[in-house]
């Protein structure tokens, strides 16, 4: 349970997550299934909605809080499990408990975490002002505006130790500095919240669950700074988190805590939201800026660094999302209580968001030092299929994948940089040995290269023929001394690259080849993909006692490969077969095999 | 509400102008501009660019830049319905490729296409951010999760029903 919970002051309430992740898995129809119900019944009981409760893993969550029995979580709720939750449970006292996470599972999933920037999701209301103000909300920048100076909120900031969370880690106080130093009188504050990394959603949360603290650290940053303007650049596929967004800068707005003359005082400074448009470059700060600005996202050279020379040429403080929604907490507790977290040089707590093939997946957030064994194990509950963990990718496009031989490795920025990965905003795979390395490594290249500006021949060429390189590898065409071309493009493209984009690019590749050469190898020279997932490697067959002749692959079947006579075990064309495993996927009786190897060419 | 277009003399100015001008007096404003006219019509009509161009002083070669820079903006109309496939780390670990396969089959299109009966526009997208529910589709806006085959199909046929009973209002 989270563990900061009043206890003593439960009235009767019901909670629904109700965050992307909780709508896709059907929430609004649930909510709308308890409004009904608690209506019907005429009872009395408090329905929210709230963001990410963090058990992504368990969605539709519920929570349900009443005097007698405390407060209990339902999982995998569904509209047709109202009925009982509240006749059994609302009305009866008597929880379903066949439907409700164990107290010892939350806890294995909760113990090694501390939530900082998470501490109000799946707790208040996102689109309620007042439920942030009870918890604390607006306090920080009250602070601020009443008995700190700029330079003092700035000595604060650096004295917690806090690190850019979007992936670079640079010392946030230490950039606000620079920026309050560059003499100008119109700066700006940007929150980069485009979140490009394919398995990152660590900002959609925050953004969706608890938007005030982002618009809070904001107003902090900008008065450290100097700054009477703001952007928040959200990426176009979050409908949802600028939804939330425009609610609460519009209630910020009313209640006085944005636009002129903040909480009575000197202090200025108002929010614009640019949506992005699809351009994972405009992650990068010099490309968001292009951006903002109305033109093609292409980085450019720093220095002039966005802290002297930013957006429109004038000093600009650009952090990320997750950032921001740090800064509320430190003001209030003090530099202190946030440096006792965390490492020498890594400070504090980082959000990750844990995916993949892991049992227990979602949204955790943990002090900086943790190894990767204890995510993936302690809070993650090991691998969901129950096969053998093989690797685990960090840092998204940019990172790399770390083996399972190196799951003792602490997670803080320089450890991780140690095994050629990097911290990146915190997106972490988990990959069982169904997963195959030249496959993540091609699929990464094909991403970064579909993505690259352009502006860059390295980045621009290197990365396309990178990925033929892989291609060929993944089809069966590898040949002596295609690693070797590999890792001297890697180089290349890291050494001429003006960007993080083409910088970190290879880092999958060169990552996957320093600790699974022999996964390459197998693909090269024995034309076999161990853990047999590439297409031209692989043949799939029906495994004759098994199939009881239903039909049901058939349905499936892209091209028509396989036949039969009902109720005699079907069989598979080889011919006509591309391999794409479809039939497999659907086969309820686990009567199709895939091998890898052997293969008569 | 999506406005058809179509035919360029039937292009509304008027619509073009009331966006342009809510604008034009915010810097750097361009996208949002283009990305409410994307709104309006379902996609960036070429001929809207020679429009905007006049309005706001921007070249239309720099527009012509900007909207094939950025992957949002499309040229071409799309059919009734938008699916976007979702491509991330974990959706493709999940399997988003079969995902790909599948809704090809009965949705008529592949990635980057729309159908023949132009129900269907099927887009790729590198992560919607849902990665516990994976694998992932966006179909008008919303997400679906923890998708099989199956579950493509039924969704796809759920969109189908309500087209023919939308058409077939329209006809009595």
């Amino acid at each position: 349970m989270f563990p900061e919970r009043d206890k003593n002051n439960i009235g009767q309430v019901i909670k629904v997550g109700l965050a992307s992740c909780g709508m896709a898995a059907g929430g609004d129809e649930v909510y709308d299934a308890l409004s009904t119900k608690l209506r019907q019944r005429g009872l009395n009981v408090e329905l929210k909605q709230t963001g990410c409760m963090g058990m992504c893993y368990n969605e539709v969550l519920v929570e349900v809080c009443s005097p007698d029995s405390g407060c209990v979580f339902y999982r995998h709720v569904t509209p047709d499990k109202v009925d009982r939750m509240v006749e059994e449970h609302l009305i009866g006292g008597q929880p379903v408990t066949e439907w409700v996470i164990p107290h010892e599972e939350i806890y294995n999933f909760m113990a090694k975490q501390r939530r900082i920037v998470l501490q109000n999701c799946g707790i208040i209301d996102p689109e309620s002002i007042d439920d942030y103000l009870a918890a604390d909300g607006y306090k920080a920048i009250g602070k601020v505006l009443r008995s700190m100076s700029p330079q003092e909120v700035i000595d604060e900031i650096t004295e917690s130790g806090l690190r850019g969370r979007g992936g670079a880690g640079f010392p946030t106080g230490v950039k606000w500095g620079f920026v309050r130093k560059s003499p100008n009188s119109q700066k700006y504050v940007i929150c980069n919240a485009d979140e490009g990394d394919p398995g990152a959603f660590m900002d959609r949360s925050v953004l969706e669950s608890d938007p005030h603290s982002v618009l809070e650290g904001m107003l902090i940053a900008g008065y450290a700074i100097g700054a009477s303007e703001g952007y928040i650049y959200v990426r176009a596929e979050y409908p949802l988190a600028v939804r939330r967004l425009e609610i609460a800068l519009a209630q910020a707005r009313e209640r006085g805590f944005i636009g002129e003359s903040i909480l009575g005082g000197n202090f200025d400074f108002d929010i614009r939201i640019r949506q992005g448009a699809g351009a994972f470059v405009c992650g990068e700060e010099t490309a968001l800026i292009m951006s903002i600005e109305g033109k093609r996202g292409m980085p450019r050279f720093r220095p002039p660094f966005p802290a002297q020379s930013g957006l429109w040429g004038k000093p600009t403080n650009i952090n990320n999302v997750e950032t921001f929604a740090n800064v509320p907490w430190i003001i209030l507790h003090g530099a202190d209580a946030y440096n006792k977290y965390g490492t020498e040089k890594s400070k504090g707590t980082k959000v990750f968001a844990l995916a993949g093939k892991v049992a227990r997946g979602g949204l955790v957030e943990v002090p900086m030092g943790i190894t990767l064994k204890e995510i993936v194990f302690d809070i993650g509950g090991g691998t969901s299929s129950g096969l053998e963990f093989k690797a685990i990718q960090i840092g998204g496009p940019s990172g790399g994948i770390i083996p399972a031989s190196l799951a003792d490795t602490p997670v803080d920025y320089e450890s991780v940089t140690k095994t050629g990965a990097i911290m990146g905003s915190g997106g972490l795979i988990v990959m069982d040995e169904t997963a195959c390395v030249v496959d993540i490594a091609k699929f990464f290249l094909n991403f970064t290269q579909n993505e690259s500006c352009g502006k860059c021949t390295f980045c621009r060429i290197g990365t396309l023929r990178m990925l033929e390189i892989l291609e060929r590898i993944s089809n069966g065409e590898g040949k002596e001394g295609d690693l070797e071309v590999l890792e001297e493009l890697a180089e290349g493209v890291k050494r001429a690259s003006l960007c993080g984009l083409g910088q970190t690019a290879p880092n999958p590749v060169l990552t996957t080849i320093r600790y699974f050469r022999d996964e390459y190898e197998a693909h090269i020279h024995e034309k076999r993909c161990p853990a047999k997932k590439c297409r031209a490697l692989v043949t799939y067959e029906i495994v004759p006692e098994k199939c009881p002749g239903c039909g049901l692959c058939v349905k499936y079947c892209p091209v028509g490969a396989i036949s039969g006579e009902k109720k005699k075990p079907y069989i598979i064309d080889k011919e006509k077969c591309i391999d794409c495993g479809l039939c497999m996927s659907v086969c309820r009786l686990g009567a199709i095999s895939v091998q890898s190897g052997g293969r008569n060419e | 509400m999506v406005i058809e277009a179509g035919v360029r003399e039937k292009l509304s100015f008027a619509v073009i102008d009331a966006i342009t001008h809510k604008h034009n007096v915010e810097l750097g404003a361009i996208i949002p501009v283009l990305q409410e006219i994307q709104d309006a019509y379902g996609y960036v009509p070429p001929v809207a660019l020679q429009r905007i161009a006049e309005n706001t002083g921007v070249p239309a070669s720099e527009l012509f830049g900007i909207v094939t820079f950025y992957a949002q903006f499309r040229l071409e109309p799309i059919g009734k319905n938008l699916i976007k496939v979702c491509h991330g780390t974990a959706c493709h670990l999940s399997g988003a490729e079969r995902m790909s396969q599948a809704l090809e089959q009965v949705a008529g299109a592949k990635e980057g296409e729309t159908s023949q009966d132009r129900l269907f526009t099927v887009e790729r997208v590198a992560c919607l951010g849902c990665c516990s529910l994976a694998p992932c589709v966006m179909a008008n806006g919303k997400v679906h999760g923890r998708l099989t085959p199956e579950a493509i199909g039924k969704l796809v046929s759920r969109i189908k029903e309500t087209e023919e009973v939308v058409a077939s209002e329209k006809v009595s």
